[in-house]
């Protein structure tokens, strides 16, 4: 069976759950071989990416761990993927779908001068992508038709199994080209962040809107999300008023989000704020306003007041778990 | 400075959207049409580097004939002149063939600097700026929300999960911008009437030097085999607060087994 490659996305080498569903639709599809690009390879434990990526069934672990490929932007990533593409000729490239990885599948594309199709929520026999375009409203169907199928998959559309295997381990080595090291990276910068999953890794995201009125009332979604290990996202609303950062818009210009439970606290449901979580499994909705157009998405809706209806539902949530 | 801004025509946000049941690509022809809305931010980052170090800013459109009025707005709002790539074998063109031919309409133009939107509202793919980069073998500065521009160079502000990259680069280079970086001025009478006697260009394949067979359904590298509208959501349940509002949210989570 030929190899599909999955693209490891990591933070110092620990690999994100996303490449794990990844590793697992692989196995679906063909021989899963995955690609890690960075630094951290060696680092890590008995924890470490090595153990983790065999845990959840890689054949074959390409590992790209010279030179400075931290350093710049995206461009080496695609280059280290070319050449492996070009010694391996696997059947597909599966990478995640986020802001990063697209980017990377187009690059990779180019260069390969092979079809991409992004943003897929599944695939079937014969690499066909299945994709949910116009906010949710069409389901539509994709294949590649030139080169490599590369094919980026959206966090969550599939549920990571482990399948231990015993992986091969092949260094690659990297010569970067000039153009991919034109961009530099000067300082990567932190700010604040919680330790709350990140919004499109996350199993539960729990939202706020412009109903929470000021930035502190921020702190009962916060409690909320807690409570349930869950994300916390915002609408543009509250992202513009100040109240939240703009790293957790959920939207058409912020992140697109599917998870298993999207709750929408004091949000209307505005279009551009659906494009972003229209795909999450099940809909939640606290609002006032029982025509808030949120509720035409909902599983289950609580027309009220957030300010009691919230509270409340926490220390259910906590009592429960009790 | 040769600022080159990419902006798009898109369906309207309000529009219900559409797939064409004969080949299966957006349906632009039956609904309105309006600028990529993160185009915006795009042109109004081009004319404040214009306005703060001098050069000039040319627009640039691929798409059908009704994309004048997207270019006319971008003109308006103070763009000096416009390059539209239009013709019939551009329909269908995935990532794949409309980085292309960007790309190759950019060899038309001298420039610099490249400035894009993040993501079109339509396609949402938010791969070409990358792309063009690869093709124009141009540093890629992209997802910015900040933007330092200068004949030495740009540096910029990535927007990340966590934060931000600074990320630094000579010219030429590709920018692409997230809606957070400025405020997008509107265009003024006196723009929109300027905007009337600025110089547009327009470009067939064969002016740009593009064969047939690489843009179009032809040209590109994957395709739409099938498509369905969403099957319509159950009604979910929608209850009234009487007071246990949240202890019955706790009871529906508990019973799909969130809790
Ligand atoms: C180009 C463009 C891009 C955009 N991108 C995005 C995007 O990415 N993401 C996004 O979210 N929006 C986006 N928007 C904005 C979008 O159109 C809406 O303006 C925004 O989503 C509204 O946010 P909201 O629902 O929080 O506020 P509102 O629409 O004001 O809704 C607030 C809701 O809270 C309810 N409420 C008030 N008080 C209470 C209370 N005490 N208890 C319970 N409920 C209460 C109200 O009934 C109302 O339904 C975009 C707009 C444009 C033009
Ligand atoms: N046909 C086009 N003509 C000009 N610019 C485009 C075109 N398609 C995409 N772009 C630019 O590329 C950006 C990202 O688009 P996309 O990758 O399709 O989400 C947009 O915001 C535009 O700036």
């Amino acid at each position: 069976m030929a190899e599909v490659l999955v693209l490891v996305e990591h933070v110092d080498g620990a690999p994100k759950k996303v490449t794990f569903e990844l590793l697992t639709l692989a196995r679906s599809l063909g021989e899963p071989a995955a690609v890690f690009i960075g630094n951290g390879y060696d680092s890590a434990g008995d924890d470490g990416p090595k153990e983790k990526l065999a845990e959840y069934g890689a054949t074959k672990i390409y590992v790209a761990a010279d030179g400075d490929l931290d350093g710049y932007l995206v461009a080496p990533k695609a280059e280290v993927l070319a050449q492996i593409v070009s010694s391996a000729s696997p059947a597909a490239v599966l990478i995640p779908s986020t802001p990063e990885g697209k980017e990377v599948a187009g690059r990779l594309a180019v260069k390969t001068n092979s079809g991409l199709i992004t943003d897929a929520v599944g695939i079937d026999a014969g690499f066909v992508a299945r994709q949910s375009i116009f906010g949710g409203a069409i389901n539509v169907q994709a294949k590649v038709s030139r080169g490599t199928p590369i094919i980026t998959v959206r966090p969550n559309s599939t549920a990571p199994e482990a399948a231990p295997a015993q992986p091969t381990e092949e260094r690659v080595t990297v010569e970067l080209s000039e153009s991919a090291t034109k961009a530099k990276i000067l300082d990567r910068v932190t700010e604040k962040r919680g330790g709350r999953p990140e919004l499109t890794e996350a199993a539960i995201v729990v939202s706020g809107g412009r109903g929470l009125g000021a930035g502190e009332n921020f702190s009962l979604i916060e409690k909320l999300a807690d409570s349930l290990g869950a994300a916390v996202g915002a609408s543009r609303a509250a992202t513009d008023a100040g109240w939240y950062p703009h790293t957790n818009q959920v939207g058409q210009t912020g992140k697109t989000v599917s998870p298993q439970l999207y709750m929408a606290i004091g949000i209307s449901g505005a279009i551009q704020h659906r494009a972003g979580m229209q795909t999450s499994k099940t809909i939640v909705a606290v609002n006032k306003d029982p025509e808030a157009p949120i509720f035409e998405l909902v599983d289950f809706g609580i027309v009220g007041d957030l300010f009691t209806v919230v509270p409340q539902l926490t220390d259910e949530i906590d009592k429960r778990k009790a | 400075m040769n600022i080159v801004v990419c902006v798009k025509q898109v369906p309207d946000t309000w529009a219900e959207k559409k797939l064409s049941a004969d080949d299966k690509t957006v349906d632009r022809e039956g609904v309105d049409g309006v600028m990529n809305e993160l185009d915006e931010y795009a042109v109004e980052e081009a004319l404040r580097i214009k306005e703060a170090g001098g050069g000039e800013v040319t627009v640039l459109t691929m798409g059908p004939d009704k994309s004048v009025e997207t270019i006319r707005k971008a003109l308006s709002m103070g763009a000096d002149k416009a390059v539209h790539l239009v013709d019939p074998g551009l329909h269908g063109s995935d990532a794949l063939a409309t980085s292309f031919a960007l790309a190759k309409a950019l060899g038309t133009i001298e420039h610099d600097l490249v400035i894009l939107g993040v993501e079109s509202t339509d396609a949402r793919m938010s791969v070409i700026p990358a792309m063009l980069a690869e093709r124009l073998g141009a540093a890629q500065l992209t997802f910015a929300r900040k933007v330092e521009a200068s004949d030495g160079g740009v540096k910029i502000e990535r927007q990340t999960d966590s934060g931000y990259d600074v990320v630094e680069a000579s010219l030429p280079a590709v920018v692409s911008v997230v809606e957070k970086i400025n405020e997008p001025r509107y265009p003024s009478f006196k723009g929109i009437m300027a905007a009337k006697k600025k110089p547009l260009t327009t470009l067939t394949l064969a002016d740009a030097g593009i064969e047939a067979d690489q843009v179009g359904l032809a040209g590109s590298g994957s395709e739409v085999t099938e498509f369905s509208p969403r099957p319509p959501k159950e009604a979910g349940q929608i209850v009234k607060d009487e007071g246990d509002g949240g202890a019955k949210l706790a009871e529906f989570l508990a019973s799909q087994k969130f809790i």
